[in-house]
């Protein structure tokens, strides 16, 4: 009798663990899945879909489109080539990546966490609203190289999207401002404010010395650019950087066409820096310890340098590590493995 | 007998109160249809097949010829003003486009007409968009966010870009380089907006004005405008280009 029982509940443990493995397969989005929910301390986005509203059916679309080669003029890229989600949606290990026909892009994959706080996006800040921003690597020939309408045409023959655009948004045809907010509901949702040093500060996890002394130095030398929480000011900033001649990349220069702004780059957050790596908006970094080295001796004052920098000083060896442990408190694993974010087409 | 008649009373006032009875009653809305006519000065614009001449005596024609037209306002003599919010895609090769009709006009006599050439900053900034602001029509650029207000392409044997082919690409929104423009036309004789009718506007456009007046415009010295550099000399240029044509 007691055996039987055993039996009868191991097999219905089995049962239970297989309907919750199909569930977390089945890329299942709720309604609580897609609300908006604004971490404490964090100011009020700039993004904030009133005329995009976010619904489950809005970010599957977005989702399964973030994920698809079909937005490349020959299917080969999709926008998960170049912004995976292990790193924070950066380009895992590539200084610069490489696009259609092996074309290779002249600025660092930035991560995508925390869009709607941004301003403007793109390295030179060219673009002002988050829902245009995709156009830019779809149609630019070194990335997918395809054009917004032929995007929209092929969708249009797809009946899987068809009924997908239907289901988000109603009435509408499967057209390029659909697309576009889709995506934006996809990536404007992608969050990240529960690292360790969320958890510190909402005193819920305690550092380490070294952490905290790092996290002091951090506050006195590098907050005056990457403010807390966001790790950033979103302001577009000369840090001292030898222009690479083979790139010629004039940063915000060429958006403002003012000579000032020339060599000048929108300040990156910091958030899941250790994921991120190459850093810089060249890569030309492939360790902190090589940021923080350039940032303490070999700058290059050049009449655009920002005079921030100036205040970073020389680091000790200890310092240095100091500051990258507190760094690496910035990691958000939650968010990192944040299901609802995993490629919808996989098996 | 007498609570009949109350009855019967009461249906006609339920029936006279009635959202559509009283849309019929009160409604005084027209139509106006505006007609946008290409031509380089005198001659009428044809795509490719013509050729025409700048003031400098260069021979050019021209391949492509859009412009987003936005803002209309229509004026009454006593100051009461028509708007429409709608932007409106004005492009030589697409017929259908080159006629506008604005609906639910207060009937009355109007006796001016304006319009931006272009698209005010707010649509700019408003990520995006369907209908004639579309990012798919072609008159957005990605990497600068902001539309393309006026299109005009063509070949000069002066051009000494590639192919002789000459190419304006007006926009920006900005100060200090806003190329918004702002046209305002004055009737001749009011124009009536009955009800339920639709009134006919003919507006001539002369493609010819993107070239001249103030600044003429030499194909060998500036056959390339792609973006906000020297886009308010030839924004400035055209925004004379539309007249009343009776």
């Amino acid at each position: 009798m007691k055996n039987r029982l055993n039996v009868f509940f191991l097999i219905f443990g089995c049962i239970l663990l297989i309907s919750f493995i199909q569930k977390l397969d089945d890329h299942k989005i709720s309604k609580k899945n897609v609300e908006l929910i604004i971490p404490k301390g964090f100011p009020k986005p700039n993004y904030d879909f009133t005329t995009n509203k976010l619904t489950p059916d809005g970010f599957v679309l977005g989702r399964k489109l973030f994920y698809d080669p079909i937005l490349s003029k020959d299917s080969s890229i999709s926008c998960q080539s170049c912004h995976q989600r292990v790193a924070a949606f950066a380009h895992i290990d590539h200084a610069l990546s490489h696009g259609f026909d092996g074309k290779i892009g002249t600025r660092n994959v930035p991560a995508l966490q925390n869009l709607i706080w941004k301003d403007a996006y793109m390295a030179d800040g060219g673009v002002n609203n988050l829902e245009v921003q995709p156009i830019n690597p779809i149609t630019n020939p070194i990335e997918m190289n395809e054009s917004l309408a032929h995007v929209i045409s092929k969708l249009k023959q797809n009946k899987e999207y068809v009924i997908l655009f239907k289901k988000a948004f109603k009435d509408n045809v499967v057209n390029s401002e659909c697309l576009l907010k889709a995506l934006a509901q996809f990536t404007g949702l992608m969050i990240s404010a529960n690292s360790r040093y969320d958890k510190y500060v909402a005193k819920k996890d305690t550092f380490s010395l070294q952490e905290i002394n790092g996290l002091k130095l951090f506050r006195a030398k590098c907050e005056g650019c990457h403010k807390e929480p966001l790790f950033t000011d979103n302001s577009y900033r000369n840090n001292g950087l030898n222009p690479d001649s083979s790139l010629n990349d004039t940063g915000r220069g060429k958006i403002t066409k003012t000579e000032t702004d020339n060599y000048k780059f929108k300040v990156p957050s910091l958030r899941n820096i250790e994921v991120t790596f190459p850093y810089m908006h060249d890569g030309r970094y492939r360790k902190l310890k090589d940021v923080l080295i350039h940032y303490s001796t070999s700058l290059n004052h050049n009449s655009t340098a920002d005079e921030e920098i100036n205040k970073i000083g020389e680091l000790s060896d200890k310092e240095r590590k100091d500051i990258i442990a507190f760094l690496l408190t910035l990691t958000d694993k939650e968010f990192l493995n944040d299901r609802r974010f995993i490629n919808p087409n996989k098996r | 007998m007498r609570n009949q008649f109350q009855l019967l009373l009461g249906l006609f006032i339920l029936f006279t109160l009635s959202p559509k009875f009283l849309n019929a009653q009160h409604s005084s809305k027209g139509m106006l249809s505006i007609a946008f006519n290409h031509y380089v000065d005198s001659l009428i614009l044809n795509l490719d097949s013509t050729i025409y001449k700048n003031k400098f005596g260069q021979p050019f024609s021209i391949s492509i010829f859009k412009y987003y037209i936005g803002n209309v306002h229509l004026k009454k003599s006593n100051g009461k003003e028509y708007v429409s919010s709608d932007y409106f895609l004005i492009n030589e090769e697409e017929k259908n486009s080159k006629i506008i009709i604005l609906k639910n006009i207060p009937q009355g006599e109007y006796t001016s007409v304006s319009f931006i050439i272009g698209v005010d900053s707010i649509h700019n900034c408003s990520g995006a968009q369907s209908g004639a602001l579309d990012e798919t029509n072609g008159m957005f650029w990605a990497w600068n966010s902001g539309y393309i207000f006026l299109k005009l392409e063509g070949k000069s044997s002066f051009s000494k870009s590639s192919g002789n082919n000459f190419e304006y690409h007006i926009g920006g929104f900005k100060f200090p380089e806003n190329s918004i423009r702002t046209v305002s036309l004055k009737y001749e004789q009011p124009l009536l907006i009955e009800n339920d009718k639709i009134a006919l506007l003919n507006i001539k456009v002369n493609a010819a004005e993107i070239l001249k007046n103030p600044t003429n415009i030499d194909f060998r010295i500036l056959s390339t405008v792609t973006d906000n550099k020297n886009a308010s000399i030839i924004a400035d240029n055209y925004k004379d280009m539309f007249t009343i044509q009776k």
